[in-house]
């Protein structure tokens, strides 16, 4: 039956959106997949914000900063894209496993 | 496309069914913490928290498929619907502005990124194929370690929450701080879109041999 | 004697045979420079004016004992003190009494004239400076022994002569014969030096000890050997000789001088020679244990049997050295020692009747091997063989100056006869088989005349000096009254011993005539050239020899090249020069004159001059009464064999034209083959003595080899296995410790560099395990 929603509703939504976020960063092998995963943890944490503005929040500080996540999101996603087509230009290969010239 | 079909239907049911599960099961383990939050916003709240389920749902089905799907372009589809569902619960959260801009940043404009460098990527062999030895075990280890714990913080935390008050259009206010109190901030992002801006470029962009 | 020795203190007594040994550091550093640079003559200079030198002050000092009365000619001088430990104290000291006297001038005046001699016969010779450099040698080794006041400086000279002699008969060593004659003699010496030895020590050591009265010796107060601190390392000559026990003046003890070992033997109040006639060891009497041991080591050194083998091969030597040593002097040494131990010996009368024995057997064998011998040389060796037992016979049975005076007689003649054999081997060209020789009267007068002199005294004719000596050895042994063979008395003994002493001088007599016929008498057999110059005429056997001998012998003392006297080789024999045929007048001239000293008292009715100089020096031995008529008649035996000898050795072998010879040497073919090779004595010695040595140094060896070397091998092995273990310690343990470390190191970074695996999610996994830990750790540990 439906209960009412409260805080701690969306901020359990905001976690699981990161740790599906964290996994999909952890385990994908395509670097595109890897940026994806980022943007949603960004978006995880942007609920986190939104929801605690609502609930627990004076003033606008909480959107605010929820706006800004989003400018630099898209600003990363760009650049991360960025390399990826070029790190697909050098290697053919966008996966992260062979992306491994740092190891020892 | 049969088997495709049955397989997105059964992602989308199974992702639907285990969210239900668990935030009955959490709902009911943590009654009485939410004793509290119960009064206000009875009826409405009836309607509104089957929206925000069902929103949920949809946000987190998407973000399960990011992170399990096999074809990385029905992984960009589930980013979309992640997104998506993302922005209609800014709505719920009366951050009109948010979602919007969520929408057209978002969706508009990353999406369409990563759409684009998924489809120029794409040709090679082998990029749907995650490593299921280490990668899927690991993940999911990592999945049972972490939400858990984040959600019984979630649920277990004194937050101080208020009862929200009524739902209202936040766009002068978030115009007007912008422009006095988040100054240096908005400035600074306008800067940062400038270099990245011409970083993307100069990464992106083909060398040109010298012929 | 009842008396203690007096003593006349001398200085400059050890000029005597410092002058010699001057002579001989000299020429030993200097010698072979001196005779490059100036010549020879200064050599023999240096030599025969250190030894002429010595003569002169031995003269010197003559005079000044005859100055002295007869009982005080007892020159002393202590020169210093050699070491003192204990009750032992060894004086450098020498002393000259009439005794010593005696040999000191026959040894200085024969040596002068053997050296004056040597400088003609090893003229070509051109180690000319190392043969008088040994000569000297040997004079002031001889003159230490009969100068020495003690056994110890006696027993140095008397080494040093057995060390002279060897390096003198071993003179030409390239040729191994006689390097080996050499060391025969050195070798055979040195047995009778152990004998010596052991009775030295033998007799300090029954002089010593401290003593308990006991019935039947006179007990004399004797300070206990605790108060002598005989371990006392501080104690000096002075203090030994201060605190020793003194009796009546006489000083009691354990001794090694000869004047303090008489005082305590002949004052009878000392109790020394009551004790010693009582002390017995292993159940033999020490007295003649150890006098018997002292005449072991005169046995060696003057050649009577057993140990007179080395005595014949000495003869490879040079003649002058076989003169001077194995005549004159170094081979009267034993007979010196028994006459200076004279209280010693006759106190025993077991050890008199052995040395008798033994010196009479000893002239008979010799003389017996004489009678075949063809070497001229080897001829006279067995006569002075024969000879010295005639010694032994006289100081055997008591009368010392007799056998003294036989010494000084033989001296003369025996000199006379090896330096003539010597002139005749010069003359006919290194030849010394007398079978080759013959009708050299013609050829060398004055040879032929002097060992004609010198035959007649050694025969025994009354008109030479021999008589007098053999006569008087010969009736005292007929008289003798104290002999005893292993403590049971003889009185058979003396007889037997006059018995083959007469035998003896026949025999003697005959070989000598038939050395002399047989070399000057008849025609020369020899041929003008009467053989190679390879064959070595100086050889102790008359084999030929290899080329060796020739370079040796070209050099030989040949007259005849450096004096001009006639043509080269090829030539008939000649007379030697004159400093050869001048000492042979001399020498015969005194076998003559020193007739002198040992007129009998039959005829002069007075002791004989070398008696009465005697007297004092020597033991008096009791004699049995026998009666003038006796004496006449013995006198007349001794003539009476001298003539039968020289009648046959007339018939025989005069003019070399008869036959009888050859026919009894082929009849009696065995008997003569025996005697002629000298009764197979050194074959028996080879087979009994040497080889078993030779074969017990070989066992030796081996062990030293095998066991005593195999032992060092076997530590130095056990010092590589132990290094080699060491090694493995090191190589497995050590270094795989290290190793391992080092691997450790490696492995360790090589599976922490996985971490690195440039793979952002494994970064990515890190950052959020840290994370994870780090919340698990605030909420535990808050």
């Amino acid at each position: 039956m439906p209960m009412a929603v409260t805080l701690a509703h969306y901020l359990v939504v905001g976690a699981l959106l990161f740790a599906l976020g964290l996994v999909t960063v952890a385990t994908r092998r395509n670097a595109v997949g890897v940026l994806m995963g980022v943007e949603l943890i960004l978006n995880g944490a942007n609920v986190n914000f939104v929801a605690f503005q609502r609930y627990a929040g004076g003033g606008v500080g909480g959107y605010v900063f929820a706006l800004f996540v989003i400018v630099l999101a898209a600003a990363e996603a760009a650049v991360g894209l960025a390399i990826v087509l070029a790190l697909f230009q050098t290697s053919k290969s966008i996966d992260v496993r062979q992306a491994d010239l740092l190891r020892e | 496309m049969p088997p495709r079909l049955g397989r997105l239907f059964a992602w989308a049911a199974a992702s639907a069914l285990v969210i239900l599960f668990v935030v009955v099961l959490g709902s009911v383990a943590l009654a009485p913490a939410l004793e509290g939050g119960r009064e206000a916003g009875g009826g409405q709240a009836g309607l509104s928290a089957v929206v925000f389920y069902a929103l949920s749902a949809v946000t987190l089905a998407g973000a399960a498929a990011v992170a399990f799907a096999r074809n990385i372009v029905y992984s960009a589809v589930g980013l979309l619907a992640a997104l998506l569902g993302a922005g209609s619960l800014y709505v719920l959260l009366s951050a009109d502005f948010v979602a919007i801009t969520q929408l057209l940043v978002y969706v508009g404009g990353v999406m369409v990124l990563v759409l684009f460098a998924v489809m120029l990527t794409s040709r090679i062999t082998e990029v749907n194929v995650s490593n299921r030895s280490f990668g899927a075990f690991g993940g999911f280890l990592l999945l049972v370690a972490l939400a858990p714990v984040l959600w019984v913080v979630a649920l277990v935390t004194p937050w101080h929450a208020q009862a929200p008050g009524p739902l209202a259009p936040t766009t002068a206010a978030i115009g007007d701080a912008l422009l006095t109190r988040f100054l240096l901030p908005f400035e600074i992002a306008s800067l940062i879109l400038l270099a990245t801006l011409i970083g993307a470029v100069v990464i992106a962009r083909k060398e040109l041999k010298a012929d | 004697m009842e008396h203690p020795v007096a003593v006349t203190q001398a200085s400059l007594l050890w000029l005597i045979p410092a002058l010699p040994l001057a002579g001989f550091a000299v020429n030993a550093l200097l010698g072979v420079r001196l005779q490059k640079a100036f010549g020879k003559w200064i050599v023999h200079t240096v030599a025969i004016a250190s030894v002429a030198a010595s003569f002169a002050v031995a003269l010197v000092f003559l005079s000044e004992m005859l100055g002295l009365d007869a009982g005080h000619r007892h020159l002393q001088e202590t020169l210093w003190n050699l070491f003192t430990a204990g009750r032992l104290s060894v004086d450098l000291a020498f002393a000259l009494d009439p005794l010593s006297m005696t040999l000191v001038l026959v040894i200085t005046g024969i040596g002068s004239l053997i050296h004056l001699f040597s400088v003609g016969y090893m003229a070509e010779d051109p180690a000319y400076w190392r043969f008088f450099c040994y000569l000297n040698l040997f004079v002031f080794a001889m003159l230490l022994l009969v100068m020495g006041d003690n056994f110890a400086v006696m027993f140095f000279g008397w080494e040093g002569v057995g060390l002279a002699s060897y390096l003198l008969i071993a003179f030409w060593y390239s040729d191994p014969e006689k390097a080996k004659a050499g060391m025969k003699a050195f070798v055979v010496n040195r047995i009778g030096d152990f004998g010596f030895l052991l009775g030295m020590l033998l007799l300090f050591w029954a002089l010593g000890g401290a003593w308990a009265p006991r019935p039947g010796i006179r007990a004399v107060e004797y300070q206990p050997a605790s108060e002598l601190r005989p371990l006392d390392p501080a104690i000096g000559a002075a203090d030994a000789d201060a605190l020793a026990p003194r009796v009546a003046g006489v000083k009691v003890g354990p001794t090694l001088s000869f004047r303090e070992l008489r005082d305590e033997l002949t004052v009878e109040e000392t109790g020394v020679k009551e004790r010693l006639l009582h002390t017995t060891l292993f159940g033999m009497p020490v007295l003649a244990l150890s006098a018997i041991l002292l005449f072991v080591g005169a046995m060696g050194k003057s050649a009577q049997l057993p140990l007179y083998v080395w005595l014949p091969d000495a003869m490879a030597g040079p003649t002058p050295v076989s003169a001077l040593i194995h005549a004159a002097t170094m081979v009267t040494a034993g007979v010196y020692m028994v006459a200076r131990l004279s209280f010693l010996f006759a106190l025993s009368p077991s050890a008199m009747g052995w040395v008798a024995l033994v010196g009479a057997l000893s002239a008979a064998f010799a003389a017996s091997i004489g009678f075949f011998q063809y070497d001229i040389k080897k001829v006279l060796a067995y006569s002075t063989i024969s000879q010295l037992g005639f010694m032994f016979v006289g100081v055997g049975v008591g009368s010392y100056w007799a056998g003294t005076y036989h010494l000084v007689t033989h001296a003369f003649f025996k000199a006379t006869l090896f330096l003539a054999a010597g002139s005749v081997i010069l003359g006919c060209h290194h030849e010394q088989d007398m079978r080759r020789m013959g009708g050299l009267a013609k050829h060398m007068p004055l040879t032929r005349y002097t060992y004609l002199v010198a035959c007649i005294a050694i025969a025994g004719f009354p008109v030479a000096n021999g008589f007098y000596s053999k006569d008087e050895i010969l009736f005292r042994a007929f008289t003798s009254d104290h002999l005893a063979l292993f403590g049971v008395p003889t009185p058979w003994l003396g007889p037997a011993i006059y018995a083959l002493g007469i035998v003896t001088a026949v025999g003697t007599s005959f070989y000598m005539f038939r050395s002399y016929f047989m070399t000057f008498t008849g025609s020369y057999r020899g041929g003008a050239h009467p053989h190679e110059h390879n064959e070595d005429p100086h050889a102790a056997t008359a084999a030929p020899h290899g080329p060796l001998s020739a370079s040796v012998h070209a050099s030989d003392g040949a007259a005849h090249a450096a004096e001009g006297e006639h043509g080269g080789p090829g030539a008939s024999p000649h007379e030697s020069p004159w400093t050869v045929t001048s000492v042979l007048v001399v020498l015969a001239a005194g076998s003559v004159l020193t007739l002198l000293l040992g007129l009998p008292a039959l005829w002069t009715g007075s002791a004989p001059a070398f008696e009465r100089w005697l007297e004092p020096v020597v033991a008096q031995v009791t004699f049995r009464q026998a009666g003038e008529g006796t004496e006449w008649l013995f006198q007349l035996l001794g003539v009476a064999a001298a003539a039968g000898g020289l009648a046959a050795a007339w018939a025989l072998y005069r003019g070399g034209q008869s036959e009888v010879p050859a026919r009894l040497k082929a009849r009696f073919a065995a008997a003569w083959t025996v005697v002629y090779n000298k009764y197979y004595v050194d074959e028996l010695y080879a087979l009994a003595v040497v080889r078993p040595v030779v074969r017990l140094s070989a066992l030796l060896f081996w062990v030293d080899a095998h066991l005593i070397d195999g032992l060092v091998n076997l530590v130095g092995a056990l010092g590589r296995w132990a290094s080699l273990l060491s090694d493995l310690i090191d190589r497995f343990f050590v270094d795989w410790a290290v190793n391992a470390v080092a691997w450790l190191f490696r492995a360790a970074g090589r599976s922490l560099r996985r971490v690195q695996t440039g793979h952002i999610q494994t970064y990515l996994y890190g950052a959020l395990g840290g994370a994870l830990v780090v919340v698990l750790l605030n909420f535990l540990i808050r």
